[in-house]
């Protein structure tokens, strides 16, 4: 069938991957409220694979990310990057949130090495220079260096805080809802221009969202979650070739894809 | 206007049934404005002087104080006493505001970023803040007695509570996200503070500045008022006193000249160093 409902443990695509992340028996408990956000989450994501975890407002896709990402410990459980634990922030993290958050003093070009200037100082931003421009090259802005960000609409802004994001060359994507607050045809546009960044550098990705259409379009596995407490109730393969295009939201295939999620989170809403 | 399908209706007047009009006072420009009301005023001021409705005492005519308009500057100007007054007030304004600034700042830096400032000392500054602090100048006067420096200790101690909520509100004032972002790019707290928190609350911290810098002119004239000395305050209590009117309000003239000046001097920085705060539209953190 289209959607493979998979056990907790998903077997590797191909011999050729490796685990990037391993995330074992990961709860998380808010000491301030006693809130249960997360409970036994189990998780591995292989090198080069795009994964997004959807579910409803408030079922702790925020909080699964910000533990990834080493901004937050977990209660319970063990999160390992490369190998290594997480326990902290990490360079080899890429992050990306809802809002671009450029600093609007400083031009785009200046935003975009601010990383490698707060890690390594000015003298290696400066160096970093020519990589960055690039980057902006790579995402249509090559003429927008030296604006503020007060000048750039927000798709743009976007597009610049992805160079942001990929300026130090993480081994891992950590996005959160990136794209949702553009208008349809933007993100769209940038869901493609996405792809194609993930697939140019091989890069592997975590993508919390709300949208199924965005889920499916983009992912090898989908992360179905839900609430009180959060946990992953089915690891769904996309199954459609590569490169996705806009087109294949018209195809049986991606509808049956749909259908099945719609199935899962709405279960939820029935309880 | 109307939602007519055919576009030749949209061009002809006759079935326009609702056309927007522009008020009277949009279409004078400013200056035009300002000198009507000008005008009418001091109209009306010469009016009710002139016609006896008013003693002279309480409120001389425009052209006496005109006139006196004309006699403090011609002092001010040639380095008379008066100018002397002026100076000495002028300083005063001046050592208040940059103390209030270092103290204002620093205690907005240890509320702002500190959890102990926070808990701690936030409490017992808002309880101060809700004081009348002119209620305060007798006590400055007997500490450190009628020269310049209890005056400039009362306008700064007026000048000094604006900095210290308008820092405090700046530090708080980055958002969750741009936070996250500097923790996940491995930001140390130093960092996070200049190279973050700092310039965000840049905006916040110039309005205080500007309430600062009205609270310390309004400080420094209470000092010299209830004190004494060599002040313009005291020019101006002394022809009160005097009945002199007309030099009252000449007084009052020259020394809104220092105010202005102080604020606009806050302004120029604020528009020299938040530049980016000029255009709000969308993309960047806002
Ligand atoms: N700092 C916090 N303290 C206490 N509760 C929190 C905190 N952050 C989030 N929560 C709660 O944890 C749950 C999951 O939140 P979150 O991970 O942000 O959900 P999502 O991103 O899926 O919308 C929500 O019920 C939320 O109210
Ligand atoms: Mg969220």
């Amino acid at each position: 069938m289209v959607a493979q409902p998979l056990s907790k443990d998903p077997q590797p695509a191909a011999s050729s991957t490796r685990p990037v992340y391993e995330i074992e028996r990961l709860s998380k408990t808010y000491a301030r409220n006693k809130l249960v956000a997360l409970d036994n989450v189990n998780l591995t994501i292989q090198k080069g694979e795009f994964v997004s975890v959807i579910g409803s407002s408030g079922c702790g896709k925020s909080t699964l990310l910000k533990i990834m990402a080493g901004l937050m410990p977990p209660t319970t459980g063990r999160v390992v990057l490369e190998g290594r634990p997480v326990v902290g922030s990490r360079p080899d993290i890429g992050m990306m949130f809802q809002q671009a958050t450029l600093l609007p003093w400083k031009t785009t070009i200046e935003n975009i090495l601010m990383p490698i200037e707060i890690r390594e100082g000015r003298k290696a931003a400066k160096e970093a220079t020519t990589r960055a421009m690039d980057l902006l090259q790579l995402v249509g802005l090559g003429d927008f260096a030296n604006v503020y960000p007060g000048e750039l609409s927000g798709g743009m802004a976007q597009r610049a805080s992805i160079c942001r994001m990929l300026v130090s060359d993480p081994a891992m994507l950590l996005l959160d809802e990136p794209f949702s607050a553009l208008d349809e045809l933007t993100r769209d546009f940038m869901n493609m221009e996405l792809q194609r960044i993930c697939t140019e550098r091989n890069a592997t990705a975590f993508l919390v969202t709300h949208s199924l259409a965005e889920a499916v379009i983009l992912s090898d596995r989908i992360l179905v979650m839900r609430a009180r407490p959060g946990h992953i109730v089915e690891d769904v393969r996309i199954d459609l070739p590569r490169p996705r295009t806009l087109e294949m939201i018209n195809t049986p295939l991606f509808g049956e894809i749909v259908a099945h999620i719609r199935d899962l989170l709405g279960k939820e809403a029935h309880e | 206007m109307t939602d007519a399908p055919n576009a030749a209706t949209m061009t002809t007047g006759a079935d326009t049934v609702w056309v927007e009009h522009e008020a009277f006072i949009d279409r004078i420009p400013r200056w035009v404005a300002m000198t009507l009301l000008f005008v009418f005023v001091v109209g009306l001021w010469d009016l009710v002087t002139r016609m006896g409705w008013v003693s002279a005492i309480i409120l001389p005519t425009p052209g006496e104080t005109l006139a006196d308009l004309i006699f403090v500057g011609q002092n001010l100007m040639s380095g008379g006493y008066m100018l002397e007054a002026l100076w000495t007030t002028t300083l005063t304004v001046f050592y208040g505001f940059l103390i209030a600034v270092a103290i204002g700042f620093s205690l907005g830096l240890l509320v702002g970023e500190t959890k102990f400032g926070e808990r701690a000392v936030m409490p017992y500054l808002v309880a101060i803040d809700t004081m009348p602090k002119v209620a305060f100048a007798p006590l400055f006067i007997a500490w450190l007695g009628f020269d310049i420096s209890s005056k400039v200790a009362l306008a700064a101690f007026i000048a000094t509570f604006p900095i210290v909520v308008a820092t405090a509100a700046g530090l708080y004032a980055a958002s969750e996200n741009e936070r996250m972002l500097f923790k996940s790019i491995g930001a140390s707290r130093m960092q996070t503070l200049i190279r973050l928190k700092l310039p965000t609350g840049l905006p916040y911290i110039f309005t205080g500045l500007k309430i600062a810098s009205v609270g310390v002119m309004a400080g420094a004239i209470t000092g010299e008022f209830l004190g004494g000395g060599k002040g313009f305050g005291a020019l101006i209590r002394q022809s009160a006193s005097q009945l002199d009117t007309p030099r009252v309000f000449a007084l009052i003239l020259y020394l809104s000249l220092l105010g202005l000046l102080l604020y606009f001097t806050v302004v120029w920085a604020q528009r020299r160093f938040v530049f980016w705060n000029k255009s709000d539209r969308p993309g960047g953190a806002a």
